[in-house]
């Protein structure tokens, strides 16, 4: 089989992911992320109609007039309909909307207009920030102790590495940033995490069994090894995620958008930062095995 | 013997598939949206005559009726599409008139075998099907005075520390008065308390005996107290409604003073109403000894036994506030308990207070603000109006036997369910502010039909893409892949229907995403037997070794992200919470499925037989 010369071309790979890194940090810094109605909350409106309307020409309408994020859902009989917006609440906002809605020839009665706050408060915020940080902090622990630390300080810069970069193609773009793309984040550190430990994995297997001291050739060749299995992986999740991108509708646009340059991100991460990190931070064949005690052999020599 | 099992690990296989299969499959019975008439009155049931019209009528509209139930004292009408739901109620309204109730309802349709094993679907969300819709408000005046009662308390104190007498203490509107015996007095509180509190416009009014203090809320306060009390609420609303972590509901401000909560899954807002909970809190107090001035003291009657009453002290040690975790259990004699803990600050005042008294009583008081809806005549038409009140009651009073710290229990509750009521009222903390309920709705699928439609289709095509490709690259050992993998989706199904966890859109693509990740362990193996093959190892052989070289790099690698997903649950809240249990629940199913169903359809097929060319 042939053998891709993965870590001789580490260098450029370094430089890739440092670009990435300082645009995605700076577009966070300066533009922050696009956050949805989840996180921003908006605006909620009731009309009546005098006769059953039908919901979907009530979205199609306003998403023609330019709302964003419009949620129609009937509310306690038919002809009473509830309208969610991602649009700061101001006080013509209702009658806009209702004017909008009689474009349809109906007649529609406005009950009443209202903000709605954030459905995601500041304590899921800070939860889930201070969550992410004992996760990543148990993980090292383990990794570390499966491992050595070297191995769990790459890890862990890989992990960071991929969440940087995915929230900041979604700043960049200004892409909406909702609840189900939260989800889509932690699943990226689910999968990049999976995807690192198995070619740490293979790389400790060989370190164990060979007996070539360079390391770039080791790395080299338990990528390699690893490599069917990695593009089988991901190969079966971005089918999956193309899927849902392409026929699955707004709802789970973003989500699987999100997990798709997550898994590429993740993937490439696990051979470039993961593994090259090691390189750089001088992984040894002494750190996975303990030097010969030779000493502890002559002590006991009379 | 190469590549055999044991029969045990057949039979736990065999078992642990039949379990999944048993709790997976009402799924296959999805719940009917359903109408349900019942007569107002006793005296009045529903014929046959009636029924008939009413099915008539439900023709003529062109509503599909799936089955009519009879129930006692009316009936049952399963719809074919939920769509027709709220149509269906109102015809059903105007042909029946006003001596019948017609509420929409989900009808459970599991058959009844599935029912009595404790089997039921998985509930649907608010995005795919609606639910129920509540507004409450928050009392904001009552939250104003509640801040200002324990400013009072404290400054109660503080007086009693500096040795100043006071005459009286009371609230009017967004002031609080204190009354002296005299002008000396007064300066010298003034002095004392404008140090403490110096947020407060502070005025000396002459009344007619004694000098007043008063003390008002600036206008800055008020909104400040006002925006605590909304955030607070939300907070303990959120976290009564997230308990089970995956039930998807929506909990947000409405306006200045109104919080929103909608539950997935629920139509009979009575059992939501449950679920949102009481809107009660707790206080502690000590007694009131004999010799107590009257203007400090308050009667308050037990709970369980109205005649029955006791004096307490107008001073509040803590509130349920202060509360950060409680818990039910039974005490030596088998009877029920709750145990608390307190935070740092409930501790300290908890430990002050019960120090010094210790022989004193100390009575748990149990605070529940309601609503009365009243109809009354206003411009000539009837309205319904909500008169809220407030309903205090005496749960326990018992002798302080030694100081108290940060956890104790209380006891002389009513029954178990009673100390499991009060454990998760006083876990999910208290509200910042009394809350009334002034609204209630069904609501119907935020999520378009086609949008709902186009979601399911593309998930489906991706679990299709997904089998396809495994048989593709890895031959007669794809289809093992795959014979786990729909395994795999049976009991991770049958595990969120275990938990009663609630299907969104976004939670099916999770779901998928998870099948799609979990082929991974059996790719690992796949390849390793290849590899092992392409280094010349026999076949039984290279099936053995993939398995056992792969497993340290599965178990490594899903270890890991079980760790994340535990602590994310732990730490996180709400929808954080939900997708950690479905995280988890997927990475131990699919370990069990691609490591050890897969090697048990490989050892029964190959397993000791002599095998010319793998398929793979």
């Amino acid at each position: 089989m042939r053998q891709l010369d993965f870590m001789g071309k580490r260098r450029y790979a370094f430089i890739v992911s440092g670009v990435l890194l300082l645009v995605s940090i700076l577009t966070l810094l300066f533009q922050q992320l696009n956050l949805g109605l989840d996180f921003t909350g908006g605006t909620l409106i009731e009309v009546r109609y005098a006769s059953a309307p039908a919901l979907d020409t009530i979205r199609q309408l306003l998403e023609e007039a330019g709302f964003r994020d419009v949620s129609v859902q009937t509310f306690g009989t038919a002809n009473e309909i509830l309208v969610r917006l991602q649009q700061a609440f101001d006080p013509d906002v209702g009658t806009r909307v209702t004017d909008i809605l009689r474009q349809s020839g109906e007649s529609v009665n406005l009950v009443r207009a209202e903000f709605v706050g954030a459905q995601v408060g500041g304590q899921l915020r800070d939860q889930s920030g201070l969550g992410m940080l004992v996760a990543l902090g148990v993980v090292m622990l383990y990794v570390a102790f499966r491992f050595q630390y070297k191995f769990a300080l790459g890890a862990l810069v890989a992990l960071i590495h991929d969440v940087i970069i995915v929230l900041g193609v979604f700043s960049l773009f200004q892409i909406e940033f909702d609840l189900t793309v939260l989800a889509a984040i932690l699943a990226v550190i689910g999968y990049s995490l999976n995807d690192t430990i198995i070619v740490y994995d293979r790389i400790r297997e060989n370190i164990r069994k060979s007996r070539i001291d360079d390391m770039a050739v080791i790395f080299n060749d338990s990528i390699n090894q690893t490599l069917a299995r990695t593009l089988a992986t991901s190969g079966t999740t971005l089918l999956v995620l193309l899927a849902l991108l392409v026929l699955g509708g707004d709802m789970i646009h973003n989500f699987a958008l999100a997990l798709i340059i997550g898994v590429a991100i993740g993937t490439y991460s696990s051979i470039y930062v993961a593994s090259a990190l090691l390189l750089a931070i001088k992984l040894e064949r002494e750190d996975l095995i303990p030097a010969k005690k030779e000493n502890a052999e002559e002590e006991e020599l009379p | 013997m190469l590549n055999r099992y044991p029969l045990w690990k057949y039979l736990l296989i065999l078992v642990v598939l039949i379990v999944g299969l048993i709790y997976a499959l009402p799924n296959l019975y999805p719940e009917d949206p359903a109408v349900q008439i019942s007569s107002s009155r006793a005296t009045i049931s529903l014929d046959e005559r009636q029924l008939d019209r009413v099915g008539r009528a439900l023709d003529e509209a062109g509503i599909p009726v799936k089955r009519i139930d009879d129930e006692a004292n009316g009936a049952l009408i399963r719809l074919a599409d939920a769509d027709d739901q709220l149509k269906a109620r109102n015809i059903v309204n105007e042909t029946l008139g006003d001596d019948f109730t017609v509420a929409l309802n989900l009808a459970e349709s599991t058959p009844a075998w599935l029912e009595s094993l404790g089997a039921a679907p998985m509930n649907l969300g608010l995005d795919l099907r609606g639910g129920v819709h509540f507004a409450l408000e928050v009392d904001m005046e009552a939250a104003l005075t509640q801040r200002l009662e324990v400013n009072a308390s404290a400054i109660r104190e503080s007086l009693r520390d500096e040795r100043i007498r006071y005459r009286d203490t009371e609230i009017e509107g967004r002031t609080l008065l204190l009354t002296f015996a005299n002008d000396e007095d007064r300066s010298k509180a003034r002095r004392i308390i404008s140090r403490e509190f110096p947020n407060f416009q502070y005025e000396d009014r002459e009344a007619g005996r004694g000098a007043t203090l008063a003390m008002t809320l600036t206008e800055q306060q008020v909104t400040e107290i006002q925006d605590y009390a909304i955030n607070q609420n939300l907070t303990t609303l959120r976290n009564r409604v997230n308990e089970l972590g995956v039930a998807e509901p929506l909990v947000q401000r409405q306006g200045p003073s109104r919080i929103v909560v909608e539950l997935p899954g629920v139509q009979d807002t009575a059992a939501a109403k449950r679920i949102v909970g009481a809107t009660a809190n707790l206080e502690f107090r000590l007694e009131a000894r004999p010799d107590t001035p009257e203007n400090e003291t308050e009667t308050i009657a037990f709970r369980n036994n109205e005649q029955r009453t006791a004096e307490l002290m107008r001073d509040v040690i803590i509130t349920g506030d202060s509360v950060s975790s409680a818990s039910r259990s039974f005490d030596e004699n088998g009877r029920p308990q709750v145990n608390i803990n307190l935070d740092g600050t409930g501790g300290t005042l908890m430990n002050r207070n019960t120090r010094s008294n210790i022989g004193r009583a100390m009575a748990v008081v149990y605070i529940d603000n309601q609503t009365r809806t009243r109809t009354v005549m206003k411009d000539g038409e009837q309205v319904e109006e909500r008169v809220p009140y407030t309903e205090r009651g005496i749960i326990s009073l018992a002798t302080i036997q030694s100081a108290l710290g940060n956890s104790f229990r209380i006891t002389g509750l009513d029954s178990p369910t009673e100390a499991e009521e009060l454990a998760l009222l006083l876990r999910s903390g208290s509200l910042a502010a009394p809350i009334y309920f002034v609204a209630e709705r069904t609501i119907g699928p935020s999520l378009g039909k086609a949008n709902i439609e186009q979601g399911i289709l593309s998930v489906e095509i991706g679990l299709l893409l997904v089998v396809l490709f495994m048989l593709i690259r890895y031959k007669a050992f794809g289809v093992v892949a795959n014979i786990a993998l729909t395994i795999n989706l049976i009991l991770l199904t049958a595990a969120l229907s275990m938990l009663g966890a609630t299907l969104t859109l976004p939670g099916i693509a999770g779901i998928v995403l998870t099948l799609g990740m979990a082929v991974d362990a059996n790719v690992l193996i796949f390849e390793r037997i290849r590899e092992e093959l392409r280094a010349k190892m026999p076949i039984q052989q290279a099936i053995h070794a993939g398995y056992e070289r792969a497993f340290t790099s599965i178990i490594d690698g899903n270890l890991t992200t079980l760790l994340v997903a535990v602590i994310l649950f732990s730490i996180g809240t709400g929808p954080v919470k939900g997708f950690a249990v479905t995280l988890s629940l997927g990475i131990l199913t699919s370990m069990f499925t691609g490591i050890m169903v897969s090697r048990a359809i490989v050892n029964l097929t190959l397993g000791g037989k002599s095998v010319k060319k793998l398929w793979i």
